[in-house]
């Protein structure tokens, strides 16, 4: 029988030939080079690369350029830290709210339970924009209007943090466990508070960083709600500079490059968290 | 006489077989100790937060849809004309076009890349996994304001990246801003580059999800690596094929941030290149301040996003049950 299994050979199907790796180096390439090419552009006179072949080397006009960013949008430093208040708000309330409902949801027995989660699915169909005119009216109706408030109010639930957070605790707690507290007289509210967050904890942090990156991305309706230079976001900022300066690419990139780097420095820190957020919530099958 | 013997029978079931359930159970997962009624309590927050901020504005949408609605001036009720008017509108009909050609341009290649991506990423030797997966999710959390920035530099005529490959090839420059169909596929190109990645992620994960056994025994009846690939791997995605598709098309159709920073500017550019239908719902409510024209629009956004979800939902049914 020994002689039929030869444990040192890999099927064919198990090895990785040198095309995967240039496959995998491809994309890299491609995921890393506009990044790259923004700081090219920050760092060079414009006429370096507008050229033939234009330059593919850093310059020293960095700083230069950066100062003129701050010239230009002399709160940017204030937009930027406007975007981490608000996303952080944001975040931690989209995780706070969701949690808990979506706890109800997996876990709990009561009327009306199964109609209200359709609902919720139901919603997360219709277009973000469907009732943005309402919207813009609302916040000006409860004086939010140029205040972060309007960022932050209306972004306070999501229908998707709702769901995603039922899914996790289905997938990850296990009902015994519940029953067993619950027998042992703890309440409801004790359950979810020394049960259920503490299993949960990793997955509540990758909604909030999505939550924050989608705030800190999110540009059209901070441009429609504020106004007031030193209320804005960084994208509303970044915005600003390419209005006013159309054809200075080294402002306009520099601009981007600042509103990026705190994202790539906090993907560096949590990417790896990210992915398998992402990963988890995938559906499969 | 045995009659009676038969009915006791029935009758009097085993107690212990069929125990009655002791309440009545709205959630067949649910932890039945726990006290159900602080669910209302718990969900509470969000309903209340959602009625406000979600689906309020978004039923006063469809009412002002059937007004004459200027937001400094008079709000007259025009029952339909506003969805007549539409009909008519040649710029929604062009809008409504771009939509589908960037949709179209975009999806199909995406969820190609995507698949072969991950089918790599899948390779169960793979050194340095963990570093491709996270460096894939990079241009996703990435603006799209900075990104287009980016591809607004490098799809310039004169000396954009793209357009300099292309002339040393030998071939003319393409105006990626200014004409129709090349403003498309730069406008496609953001959106594959941003969410290839992610979505390869989404299928690694499906197919990590794969029972290991049935390739095996794939390999065993010496199926090549191709043909595991469409027999295991492919049957293996279709949920997750449909869930890409459904999600790429409602994010897809409503696309106007891409264009909106291409372009510069609500109106869509000088040959109305850069209209989309989001786009166009924007320019008419903000810069033209038709509210109830614009909150049509938005209807009619809907109503084509529900369709086409339809639609993809059946025929991603429909193909992967006939490869089955």
């Amino acid at each position: 029988m020994t002689t039929l299994v030869k444990p040192n050979k890999k099927p064919r199907w198990q090895k990785v030939g040198i095309g995967s790796y240039f496959v995998l180096v491809m994309f890299t390439v491609l995921s890393i080079f506009p990044f790259y090419w923004m700081f090219i552009v920050a760092s060079n006179a414009s006429d370096a690369v507008s050229k033939i072949p234009p330059t593919l080397i850093p310059g020293d006009r960095f700083f230069t350029v950066i100062s003129n960013v701050y010239e230009a949008a002399p709160t940017f430093n204030q937009s930027l830290l406007n975007t981490v208040y608000v996303g952080t708000v944001v975040a931690v309330a989209q995780v706070f709210f969701s949690a808990i409902a979506g706890f109800a949801f997996a876990k709990l027995n009561f009327k009306g339970q199964r109609y209200l989660v359709l609902f919720v699915i139901g919603t997360m169909m219709l277009p973000s924009q469907l009732g943005i005119i309402p919207l813009f009216i609302l916040v000006g109706k409860i004086g939010l209007l140029n205040q972060l408030g309007a960022l932050i109010v209306p972004a306070l639930v999501t229908a998707f943090g709702v769901f995603w957070m039922r899914q996790i605790i289905d997938a990850q707690i296990p009902n015994e466990l519940l029953e067993a507290a619950s027998i042992d007289g703890a309440g409801v509210f004790r359950v979810y508070w020394s049960i259920v967050l503490p299993i949960i904890a990793q997955s509540s942090f990758v909604l909030g960083l999505f939550s924050f990156l989608a705030t800190w991305n999110d540009y059209l309706w901070p441009l429609l709600v504020l106004r007031d230079p030193d209320n804005l976001t960084a994208q509303v900022a970044v915005n600003q500079l390419k209005s006013h300066y159309a054809i200075d690419y080294s402002l306009n990139m520099g601009g981007a490059f600042l509103s990026t780097v705190p994202l790539l420095i906090l993907f560096v820190l949590v990417g790896r968290r990210l992915v398998r957020g992402v990963m988890d919530g995938a559906v499969k099958g | 006489m045995t009659q009676p013997a038969v009915s006791a029978k029935r009758k009097a079931p085993s107690p212990w077989k069929q125990p009655k359930p002791l309440k009545k159970q709205n959630n067949p997962n649910a932890v039945l100790s726990l006290n159900g009624k602080w669910g209302y309590l718990f969900i509470a927050p969000f309903f209340v937060m959602f009625l406000i901020f979600g689906l309020a504005p978004i039923i006063y949408s469809v009412y002002i849809a059937f007004f004459n609605w200027d937001p400094l001036g008079t709000q007259d009720f025009i029952g339909l004309e506003n969805f007549q008017i539409l009909m008519e509108d040649p710029d929604f009909w062009l809008a409504m076009s771009n939509t589908f050609e960037i949709w179209l341009l975009s999806t199909i290649p995406m969820l190609l890349m995507s698949i072969g991506l991950a089918t790599v990423l899948h390779r169960q030797f793979l050194k340095g996994s963990t570093f491709w997966r996270t460096i894939l999710l990079v241009p996703n959390i990435t603006s799209v304001l900075a990104v287009a920035i980016v591809f607004g530099q490098l799809f310039g005529r004169d000396f954009g990246m793209i357009n300099v490959v292309i002339g040393a090839f030998g071939f003319p420059h393409v105006d990626f801003i200014e004409e129709s169909f090349p403003s498309h596929i730069a406008i496609a190109t953001m959106i594959i580059w941003r969410w290839t990645g992610y979505n390869a992620l989404i299928f690694l994960a499906a197919m990590l999800a794969i029972p290991g056994e049935l390739y095996e025994s794939a390999s065993l009846d010496g199926a090549s690596k191709f043909k595991q690939f469409f027999y295991v791997t492919l049957p293996g995605l279709r949920n997750t094929i449909t869930f890409v598709l459904v999600v790429g098309t409602i994010g897809g159709l409503q696309v106007f941030a891409e264009p909106l920073t291409l372009g510069s500017s609500f109106s869509g550019g000088d040959a109305g290149q850069f209209k989309t239908l989001t786009l166009y719902l924007y320019d008419r409510a903000f810069i033209g301040s038709q509210w109830g024209y614009a909150a049509a629009i938005g209807i009619m956004i809907t109503v084509v996003v529900i369709i086409v979800s339809i639609i993809n939902f059946f025929l991603t049914k429909r193909i992967s049950s006939d490869t089955k």
